[in-house]
């Protein structure tokens, strides 16, 4: 039951302004600009832009600013700004292929073409807590070695040559879209890869997780994962030809998975997909995970009952606007549902004698 | 990408290379080859999205990844050409210099558009690219085999 009631005003107006004053903190201290975000806090502002499902670092980084370093509350911003642009199109399906690889490693081969690229990786750092941070100090720049010219081709292509690994052929379907679409079962892949790759990481990161603890093992290596910028082109309908209008850094997992084979498919190896905005690689290769997890219908494999192959399950808790939107709903006043409660309470005690009740409380 | 301007059509390439430019790049070199033509708007800069696509593994099926922030704009020289942006982030400004470079580029001033605007922009976007890909080439592995002490 809903009613209205008013009086909040001046509160909430206090509210705000004490909460604008908090998130300045202390005004001894210097004041953040939205580029320092940008730069210095990236990875914050990549799981905003994958999450939030807009690709605009700026925009991102002033949402954190915004939301005090609350990254969900900072994902609500964009997703919310996100709904009052208008939609010029869609691109052509970028070409991961083509990517300048900043970062390309492979768990699976040693030596392979293009070579394994660590990039600027958290990998084999000691995390200790590094103190020289603390201070201010200039960093030296990176060192440079003469790079190889050419695409770097992707992992699955050599296993494929041999016919060991599933095949991903081109299909040209126009894909589902869940902004456009309430999501609905049963999803097909593209929804439910569209769906992951905005998903929450944390629900995405354990649901992954319990495959790996056995919750529908599905043996997943990491065949591939690459981070870099790819050109991201769009048909212009006035023109009748497409132009590159931006790009992206992007990160791609493809995970190679263990498959005896089934009903349906030779024994032979299977794959997970992840491709997420910016360099979120721990959410790539749990998105792969979870995507594998979720194809055992169409590779004729059986229904453990794992949370991860339930699509409906993973599919609608994934989401941590959604999720958020309706758990922190129930902190906003429902004086007249609880009214209700209360009164039925007492109908029910009464009905059931008043005696012990009174015993009770002594 | 190509790092050199598509033969086959020029026009998208450079419209391709004023998109992937910095911020206020495209506006200062234009403004270096003298006062801005007079034009009028057929659509003025205008912000949007596009919905980028991703495919299941690398190579299949089509999925939406996520949007895009772009910035559109067209307009009409008073000589009659028409230019056309489309551009990456929230840039009114640079909409509107990519679309007046893009309707120059139709008209005779072309090759000084070419020399003082476009050949900058390709020769610095090789130089990011390039300094980049030389970082990346840094951190790759040269795996050795340790000696083994078995004779």
């Amino acid at each position: 039951m809903y009613v209205a009631v008013k009086g909040g005003e001046r509160a909430i107006e206090n509210a705000h302004a004490w909460l604008a004053e908090e998130r300045r903190g202390d005004v001894t201290i210097a004041e953040l600009d939205v580029a320092q975000i940008r730069e210095q806090l990236s990875l914050a502002v990549n799981r905003v832009m994958a999450e939030g499902s807009l690709y605009d670092p700026d925009l991102a980084a002033l949402a954190i600013k915004q939301a005090r370093g609350d990254l969900i509350e900072a994902i609500f911003l964009i997703r919310a700004y996100r709904t009052t642009l208008p939609r010029f199109g869609a691109s052509a399906p970028v070409d991961t292929g083509a990517m300048a690889c900043d970062r390309r490693i492979s768990a699976t081969f040693k030596d392979l073409p293009g070579g394994q690229i660590l990039g600027p990786t958290f990998d084999y750092t000691h995390r200790l807590l590094d103190f020289k941070l603390a201070a201010e100090g200039d960093v030296p720049e990176a060192p440079s070695r003469e790079a190889q010219t050419g695409d770097v081709p992707h992992v699955t292509g050599f296993l494929n040559r041999e016919g060991l690994i599933e095949e991903a052929p081109q299909d040209d379907t126009p894909p589902p879209d869940l902004t456009r679409e309430p999501l609905e079962m049963p999803a097909d892949r593209a929804l439910r890869l569209q769906a992951l790759t905005r998903a929450d990481e944390g629900f995405t990161l354990g649901l992954a997780y319990s495959t790996q603890r056995g919750y529908a093992r599905n043996h997943a290596f990491v065949g591939e994962l690459r981070i870099g910028k790819v050109p991201v082109e769009m048909d212009i309908p006035e023109l009748g030809f497409a132009v590159e209008i931006g790009e992206v850094t992007l990160t791609e997992c493809e995970t190679v998975n263990q498959f005896k084979g089934s009903k349906t498919e030779p024994p032979q190896f299977t794959r997970g997909y992840g491709l997420v905005f910016g360099q979120a690689e721990r959410k790539a290769i749990s998105m792969a995970l979870v995507d594998r997890a979720l194809r055992w219908e169409e590779l004729g494999e059986d229904n453990l009952g794992a949370p991860a192959q339930d699509a409906e399950f993973v599919l609608y808790h994934a989401d941590n606007i959604q999720a958020t939107g309706f758990l922190e709903h129930i902190k906003l006043p429902h004086y007249v549902d609880f009214q209700s409660e209360l009164e039925l309470v007492r109908k029910l005690r009464n009905a059931a004698g008043t005696g012990q009740v009174q015993e009770a409380a002594e | 990408m190509k790092d050199t301007l598509d033969t086959e059509n020029p026009r998208k390439a450079w419209m391709s290379l004023m998109a992937l430019a910095p911020e206020g790049r495209v506006a200062s070199l234009l403004a270096s080859v003298g006062a801005p033509p007079t034009f009028t708007w057929l659509r003025v800069p205008e912000i949007g999205s596009t919905m980028v696509r991703g495919r299941a593994g690398a190579t299949g099926a089509p999925f939406n990844l996520g949007e895009l922030t772009v910035t559109r704009c067209a307009l009409t020289l008073d000589t009659g050409e028409v230019g056309h942006a489309y551009i990456q982030g929230r840039r009114k400004a640079d909409a509107e210099a990519a679309a007046v470079v893009d309707a120059l580029m139709q008209t005779k001033l072309a090759d000084t558009l070419q020399e003082a605007v476009l050949d900058p922009l390709i020769s610095e976007m090789a130089e990011r690219k390039a300094a980049r890909a030389a970082k990346a080439a840094a951190t790759k592995v040269d795996f050795f085999t340790m000696t083994r002490g078995e004779d």
